[in-house]
């Protein structure tokens, strides 16, 4: 075991205890927590794996923005106490060995995948940074980003829409 | 850090498919959104894997359009809860099965 195995190893059971964590906390706020909890094991992941930018916007956008829209719903609804107990009683075997399934399929499929390098190449200082990064973004990238600005600015109008309460039924 | 590339993709495999059983098994509407961005992530850890073994800052930008586009989901998502919950009074999804609103 060489201590590169051994960080992961201790990241990954990190990642897969608080993803097991989240699926079964009977609160919904103990659940949002604990997928913070995962993303940000996952932006230790990415930085081990030279891609600083990205860690980066995982721990703002991810970790930051989103989970805070989750917990603040999850409180405005007062959702956080519902059971997750099955209504059928063949809800929870049945997930489970689809999920499983799921996972049989996945691992024989990557696990028997052409193999790549043994060892991974050696990168350069700048790999991932970003400044690297961002100019690609603006160069290569610079339609699929105006896109990407149009698609944010349509889903902000159409969450206000949504919410916004019906004519003439006042709340 | 190095490690084999598919040891990443297996825990890849692993997030994405504890993220398809809280599909499957939770009925609290905002859990099952939890499990559906645990995927996303799953996704976007292997786009990283294989950006670090191929060299190749595609992979990379492609994670970042990733997060931009669940960000949206999120919010358009969150709304439709809200509104669902402002008519049913409860964000069950085995209420939600009429289209009628």
């Amino acid at each position: 075991m060489t201590p590169d195995l051994i960080l992961f190893a201790l990241i990954a059971v990190l990642a897969v205890g608080s993803a097991l964590a989240m699926l079964f906390s009977r609160n919904a706020v103990y659940s949002a927590l604990f997928l913070v909890f995962n993303f940000l094991v996952v932006a230790v992941l990415y930085l081990l794996l030279n891609a600083a930018f990205i860690a980066m916007v995982q721990v703002t956008v991810y970790a930051g923005a989103i989970m805070v829209l989750f917990l603040f719903v999850v409180m405005l609804l007062g959702g956080e106490q519902i059971s997750g107990k099955p209504s059928t009683k063949w809800q929870l075997p049945l997930a489970l060995i689809f999920g499983a399934a799921l996972l049989a399929v996945l691992g024989y499929m990557l696990l028997f995948r052409p193999a790549g390098a043994v060892s991974l190449p050696a990168v350069t200082a700048d790999f991932g940074s970003p400044a690297v990064v961002g100019s690609e973004l603006f160069r290569r990238y610079l339609v699929p980003i105006e896109i990407a600005s149009v698609l944010l600015l349509v889903s902000m109008v159409g969450a206000i829409v949504l919410t916004r309460p019906e004519k003439g039924k006042p709340e | 850090m190095n490690v084999p590339t598919a040891y990443l993709l297996m825990l890849a495999a692993v997030l994405f498919s504890i993220g398809v059983i809280g599909v499957l098994l939770r009925r609290n509407a905002i859990i099952v959104f939890m499990s559906i961005e645990l995927m996303t992530n799953a996704g976007n850890l292997a786009f990283i894997a294989f950006a670090r073994e191929l060299l190749s800052t595609a992979g990379q930008v492609f994670v970042f359009f990733t997060i931009a586009v669940a960000a949206a989901e999120v919010a358009v998502g969150l709304a439709l809860v809200v509104a669902i919950f402002r008519t049913k009074h409860s964000i069950d999804i085995d209420q939600m099965s009429s289209l009628k609103g």
